[in-house]
């Protein structure tokens, strides 16, 4: 039996939902896993709800379709609790991760009655802290890699920092920050 | 060695024209291909191809310019969409007719009339007449392999016409996945170098090309281009075997699913064909007896092949991401059931129109066609053969 995790993401259009979830996928396929990364298009206008999507697997994958019953939820942007039924679908032993200042209990009100996990992350302070600008993405990664289990923390975290080597080849300042951001959301997310 | 990587649909097709590394390559942008000459054109503003990248104005450029570029002997790639495919129109004629076997990546999209940036089929179906080799793709994985064969099958000296590589817009050109990707240089010595045997720039034998054609030789000329397009499915296959040896992966004309010995069964274009084999896999677990046959080559098409791949099942569902307007069913299901039409015993066919716009596509949806075709089964009646797959009444 394939052991398949998937994610949904909630972000608003300029946030980096899309690219987050191309990151994760980054991040599992460098464990040797198969991925699907993909986004939901719609008309595309910055501040508009968006959704992304990830597949992750031990065998190949081959579903073409959005997801509909995922083990995880992400919400890069908690002005959207008011608005999306982000928790449709949500299965029970999953998990929804949240980027919000409050707790686990305080934002429960806006899940409709989910029955499963509640995870908070303030991901807006650990950029500010680490990056010194709000980009959610980094950490938010970090809270999901951290509560879904799909890739050990400590090989994510070692594939990552030669990702940003990479990816910010010529600016080597920012890499440590994204790194520093990774570890205090792993360390910082509540609710698991 | 394969090279493991995870790419989108998008990126992969860049890929394979960065590894073969074309003489020219006009472009003009739109969703959802857009990608692809943004990113050869980072190949060549880097210097990791010699190619002339062309920026033009339109698509009617854009093919008008691949015409001119293939008929100076310059091996010649594009890429388009939707309304970017229907305003080349004109020229596929063109550059079809005129024997130029220019590669082009079409990412499906639908037509706009509402405007829609999603995928359908609508668009490569109604170039399906214009005279070029269409191949369609599942995948990343075979997006990437259909445009590296698909050069090789054009240039054939016994084919020379131009060449469609289609897959599914944003559903398999924005989703990065899993690909294995084959070293330059086995892809480069696997395509060759282009060398026709007539070109514009060969001061040694000069030729003329799109002169006025009289209706003394017309229907001849025609007849030629017809019996190259013949020829495809042989030299498609060559290919394909050539193609095995370098990437272990096998392709056909067509693939099938579980069909051997089914009794019911899709046919299927692209990315729903992946979807479609989970929904196999599950039913065939609970003991249903249900395949899949899924369209690669689309132009020349295999209707002898497809037709004995076919005979034996009691009831097919041929399913059409294009609403033809013929009012009796989309163009898949034309072929599919003409195909059929030789066979001593037919099998019963239907037809869905499906995901038109985008419209999601999931294994429960593809789960009830099967079901529909156990009652069609059951009641020995095929009933309306013109079906909608899922549209809210």
């Amino acid at each position: 039996m394939s052991k398949l995790t998937e994610i949904r993401w909630h972000g608003r259009g300029g946030q980096g939902a899309k690219t987050a979830s191309l990151l994760l996928a980054d991040a599992a396929f460098n464990t040797g896993q198969y991925v699907q990364g993909f986004p939901e298009y719609g008309p595309e206008r910055m501040g508009a709800p968006i959704t992304a999507y990830n597949r992750i697997s031990d065998t190949k994958i081959r579903v073409h379709s959005n997801i509909y019953e995922p083990d995880f939820v992400v919400v890069v942007d908690e002005t959207l609790l008011a608005s999306i039924d982000v928790t449709a679908g949500l299965k029970k032993s999953g998990a929804i991760i949240i980027n919000t200042p409050k707790t686990p209990d305080e934002v429960r009100k806006y899940l409709n009655g989910y029955e499963g996990s509640i995870c908070t992350i303030d991901a807006v302070s650990i950029s500010e802290k680490t990056l010194g600008k709000n980009f959610p993405n980094t950490p938010m990664l970090g809270a999901v890699v951290k509560v879904s289990g799909i890739m050990d923390p400590e090989q994510f975290l070692e594939d990552m920092k030669a990702s940003f080597a990479h990816k910010f080849a010529t600016k080597p300042q920012v890499i440590e920050g994204n790194v520093a951001a990774l570890k205090m959301a792993m360390q910082e997310v509540k609710g698991i | 060695m394969t090279i493991r990587d995870r790419l989108s649909g998008n990126e992969a097709v860049a890929i394979a024209m960065k590894q073969i590394n074309p003489d020219v390559m006009p472009a003009f942008p739109i969703t959802p291909s857009t990608e692809i000459p943004q990113y050869f054109s980072q190949y060549v503003a880097n210097g990791e191809v010699d190619t002339v990248f062309i920026p033009v104005e339109s698509e009617h450029s854009a093919m008008s310019a691949c015409i001119g570029s293939e008929g100076a002997g310059a091996r010649t790639f594009t890429a388009t969409s939707s309304c970017g495919l229907a305003l080349m129109h004109e020229m596929l004629y063109v550059a079809s007719s005129s024997r130029l076997p220019i590669t082009l990546a079409c990412v499906n999209r639908a037509l706009t009339g509402p405007i829609n940036i999603n995928n359908d089929h609508s668009d490569s179906m109604g170039s399906r007449d214009a005279g070029w080799i269409q191949i369609y793709s599942e995948n990343n994985q075979e997006a990437y392999d259909n445009f590296i064969q698909a050069v090789k099958i054009a240039e054939h000296k016994d084919i020379m016409l131009p060449a469609m590589v289609c897959q599914d817009g944003f559903i398999t050109s924005h989703a990065v996945e899993n690909i294995e990707l084959i070293e330059d240089a086995k892809v480069k010595a696997f395509v060759g170098e282009y060398e026709p045997e007539d070109f514009l720039l060969n001061p040694n034998s000069p030729i003329a090309i799109g002169p006025y054609d009289t209706a003394s030789f017309y229907i001849e000329h025609k007849r030629q281009q017809a019996e190259a397009m013949i020829k495809v499915k042989e030299i498609a296959l060559e290919v394909a075997a050539e193609f095995e040896k370098i990437s272990g992966r096998k392709y056909g004309l067509f693939e099938t699913y579980e069909l051997e010995d089914a009794d019911t069964a899709l046919v299927i274009i692209n990315s729903t064909a992946g979807t479609a084999k989970d929904a196999i896999d599950k039913l065939r677990a609970e003991g249903k007896k249900v395949g899949l046959l899924k369209i690669r080559l689309f132009r020349p098409f295999p209707r002898e092949e497809i037709a004995e791949a076919l005979k034996h099942i009691k009831a097919i569902a041929v399913m059409d991401k294009c609403e033809g307007f013929s009012a009796a069913g989309g163009p898949l299901f034309a072929e599919v059931r003409s195909a059929l039409y030789d066979l001593n015993e037919k099998p019963m066919t239907v037809n869905y129109i499906y995901g038109l716009g985008g419209r999601d596509v999931r294994t429960t949806d593809i789960e009830s066609v099967y079901s529909d075709l156990d009652t069609i089964v059951e009641s020995g009646k095929a009933g309306d053969t013109y079906r909608y797959l899922g549209v809210r009444e």
